[in-house]
């Protein structure tokens, strides 16, 4: 992974003396809270629901041991014991006390760690694939790119105060398991006919209020000039972004208002200023990154193990979790495993100090001192050879780390909600539990196959609602908490936005509603058919049907006109 | 007499700013004698009548945040002070003005901000271009300004190229490779 060298290192330890000094001015009333508001947030610090809640930056996702068992000390010393994984490979503390922020960020750059811009109105964590440079489908390893880019938007000074909050996000498999289409530039790494490469742009994506599918501006950029385009796109965004309306500020509304093709003219005619200019990349600034991202020492192994594969025979569980959570590595006699955070009766996402000490500690014993954070907020260890999985399999189960559901019904995205977060309007967690409690036969589950959960808890969709097959949101009607169900959202290659079923639900209904949902899809699924696909096949009709032809309370649509 | 800070030192001011009031228009204003930042409107209305102020180094314009770089770029070489309004600190736009100026219309002479200017975006404005940070009136005693200069400085080594560093920082310095192992 991107090791630090002075200037990376220089740049974070100025960045911790500037945020302690705005936090002594906040405390001494020199700051008002309207003056500290952006400051604060550009270094993760929001003011939550029951305490400040702090967002740490995971760039890519990549964490190394020593990152880990930073957090884990973090959430020890600072904290409640535990930590949030989130979708945009983020790192959240609920509990964190407002006067040690400064502390947690001078601690946190020890390790090369920071929360530079994980909020605020700037360009946001770069995301990429968590399988970078180990998928087998891999066309371009996106990680030095994303990495090029981080350095480029760190406190990049003419895009700090952008009309909103801007979200870039980098794919290279022929299979996309980012969701470029969600991101206010989604980056699809491709290469030519001649192996050069370069970048399909999309632009416009995003969840939220107004949820839209990003849009082609340009299907090459090559290599060079991924910093002059990206700059011209931000460049235009910021200077004829709506400031008016909040809910109107995303570029996505930009770039609806003057359509693709024009957005992309004006990005072109700012593009030929800038292009070739300065910010152009050299062959030895991407070798000299790419260079922190080379294959790690990889043995020379049979494809085939036998003591791997006796163990799969012998033992059903094993060979389930197997199933569901190891994926095939691009060399010979390795895997990828990822640890599930979707334990029933835990909160998705949410991860103890214990078990980030042991994730650090299996990231040593077993997968080159590395650990990644996917967007469906589970942890992977990338490099695992095929002899070492049963022996993670054991510490995993003993840590509660081995739920065997990636994929499956049970593997919910789900934000904090209304326990935590102040935007909420409805708390989410709840909604996750149930589901996962009504779902607890894992012979069902695995009969029900891949399908996606995606629960958010308000209108700011971080967790993804819109592009879940089966999507809830949370809504609030007069106080009172209702959900809002969406079915046929879909992420990657096909990455849709799901459709409204009808009125909203009573919480205590949720569980019986997606039971509804799920059994009507097994009525009607073809063999080997996903539940998406029945969705896309039949239409919502006959899903709405069974579930408000049933007794669930629900919030119809006269009682709030 | 006003403070700011030009070229990182609190100095006294003798510019004044003309704001249009409440039922005036760009050719009614009453522009007083010295030296003044006018708006760009005042300018464009005027600019026969204010030609000869301008090129006497005793008049400049201000722009609104709303009002592009291209609005003045033919004219920029005459004006001894540009202004760029922030009416709202969070407003970025006055940053790509800026830069846009400095780097694209070529204009030498002083960059003022104007407006809700504090001492937390001094670093990045600064780094846009502007050489002169007119915090509003009032905002800042005289040895908190004193003090907010030590903002400037902030970062020292900064990634991106900008106003007033043209190179990245890759092309500024050689940066190690690391050794091809993986941690």
């Amino acid at each position: 992974m991107y090791r630090y060298d002075d200037y990376d290192q220089q740049l974070l330890d100025e960045r911790v003396v500037q945020f302690r000094d705005q936090m002594r001015r906040h405390l001494a009333g020199e700051l008002s809270d309207d003056e500290f508001r952006p400051v604060r947030l550009q270094n993760g610090l929001y003011i939550q629901r029951h305490a400040p809640m702090f967002r740490i930056s995971v760039p890519y996702g990549h964490l190394a041991s020593r990152q880990l068992r930073k957090l884990a000390h973090l959430a020890r010393t600072y904290d409640r014991g535990y930590a949030h994984f989130t979708t945009r490979t983020n790192v959240q503390f609920n509990w964190s006390p407002l006067e040690a922020i400064p502390d947690m960020l001078g601690e946190l750059a020890t390790v090369q760690m920071h929360a530079n811009q994980t909020s605020g109105n700037d360009i946001r964590n770069i995301t990429a694939d968590a399988f970078a440079g180990v998928a087998a489908d891999e066309v371009v390893d996106p990680r030095p790119w994303a990495e090029i880019l981080r350095q480029w938007a760190t406190y990049n000074p003419e895009f700090a105060y952008l009309p909103r909050k801007f979200k870039i996000a980098l794919n290279g498999a022929t299979e996309d398991r980012v969701v470029v289409r969600i991101y206010d530039i989604g980056l699809d790494l491709k290469r030519d006919a001649d192996g050069n490469v370069g970048f399909r742009v999309l632009v416009g994506g995003g969840l939220g209020r107004t949820p839209i599918l990003g849009e082609e501006i340009a299907s090459f950029v090559p290599w060079q000039h991924l910093i002059t385009y990206c700059e011209s796109i931000l460049r235009v965004y910021n200077r004829y972004g709506r400031r008016d309306n909040v809910w109107k500020a995303r570029i996505k509304i930009l770039v609806k208002a003057l359509g693709a093709e024009e957005f992309a003219r004006q990005v072109e005619e700012e593009w030929a200023h800038v292009k070739d200019g300065p910010n152009t990349l050299t062959e030895a600034e991407v070798q000299r990154v790419a260079a922190h991202f080379v294959d790690p020492d990889y043995e020379t192994l049979p494809a085939r193990n036998a003591l791997y594969e006796a163990q799969l025979a012998d033992s059903k569980p094993f060979a389930a979790w197997v199933r569901r959570n190891v994926r095939a590595h691009k060399v010979p006699g390795y895997a990828s495993v990822t640890l599930s955070l979707k334990k029933t009766g835990v909160a998705p996402g949410d991860i103890s100090a214990e078990q980030m000490d042991l994730v650090a500690d299996w990231a040593d014993r077993f997968s080159f001192g590395e650990a990644r954070m996917t967007h469906e907020q589970n942890v992977v260890l990338a490099d695992v050879k095929l002899s070492d999985l049963h022996t993670l399999w054991e510490l995993a189960r003993e840590a509660g780390l081995a739920t065997p559901n990636i994929g499956l019904l049970t593997d919910i995205i789900c934000c904090p909600g209304g326990d935590f977060c102040s935007l909420a309007n409805a708390k989410s967690i709840p909604i996750a539990e149930a589901v996962q409690r009504r779902f607890d036969d894992l012979d069902y589950l695995y009969d029900i196959g891949d399908i996606d959960i995606n629960i958010s808890g308000c209108m700011n969709a971080c967790g993804h609602h819109h592009v879940g097959n089966i999507g809830i949101l949370g809504v609030d009607k007069n106080g009172e908490e209702w959900y809002q169900v969406t079915i046929g959202g879909e992420q990657g290659n096909a990455t849709a936005l799901g459709k409204v079923i009808g009125p909203s639900f009573a919480r205590a209904d949720m569980a019986d509603v997606v039971e509804k949902l799920i059994a009507t899809y097994i009525e009607y699924r073809h063999a080997d058919e996903r539940f998406v696909d029945t969705v896309h096949r039949l239409g919502i009709e006959p899903f709405k049907q069974r579930v408000y032809g049933g007794e669930v309370q629900t919030q119809r649509k006269v009682a709030h006109a | 007499m006003p403070k700011l800070i030009k070229n990182g030192r609190v100095v006294a001011d003798d510019w004044q700013i003309v704001t249009l009031t409440e039922g005036e228009t760009a050719v009614s204003a009453v522009v007083p004698a010295g030296r003044v930042l006018v708006p760009l409107a005042v300018w464009q209305a005027r600019r026969e009548e204010f030609a000869g102020r301008a090129d006497a180094g005793e008049l400049g314009v201000w722009l609104g945040s709303s009002e592009g770089p291209e609005a003045v770029a033919d004219d920029a070489a005459r004006f001894a002070v540009i202004g760029i309004d922030f009416p709202k600190f969070t407003d970025g736009r006055g940053y790509s003005t800026a830069t846009l100026l400095r780097t694209r219309y070529g204009y030498t002479g002083e960059l003022r901000a104007i407006g809700d200017v504090l001492r937390d975006q001094f670093n990045y404005l600064t780094r846009c271009g502007f050489d002169a940070l007119q915090p509003r009136a009032g905002r800042y005693s005289d040895e908190q300004l004193e003090a907010a200069t030590a903002s400037l400085a902030d970062f020292t080594v900064p990634y991106q190229a900008s106003a007033t560093l043209p190179q990245p920082l890759f092309r500024r310095v050689a940066r190690p490779t690391p050794p091809q192992v993986k941690s």
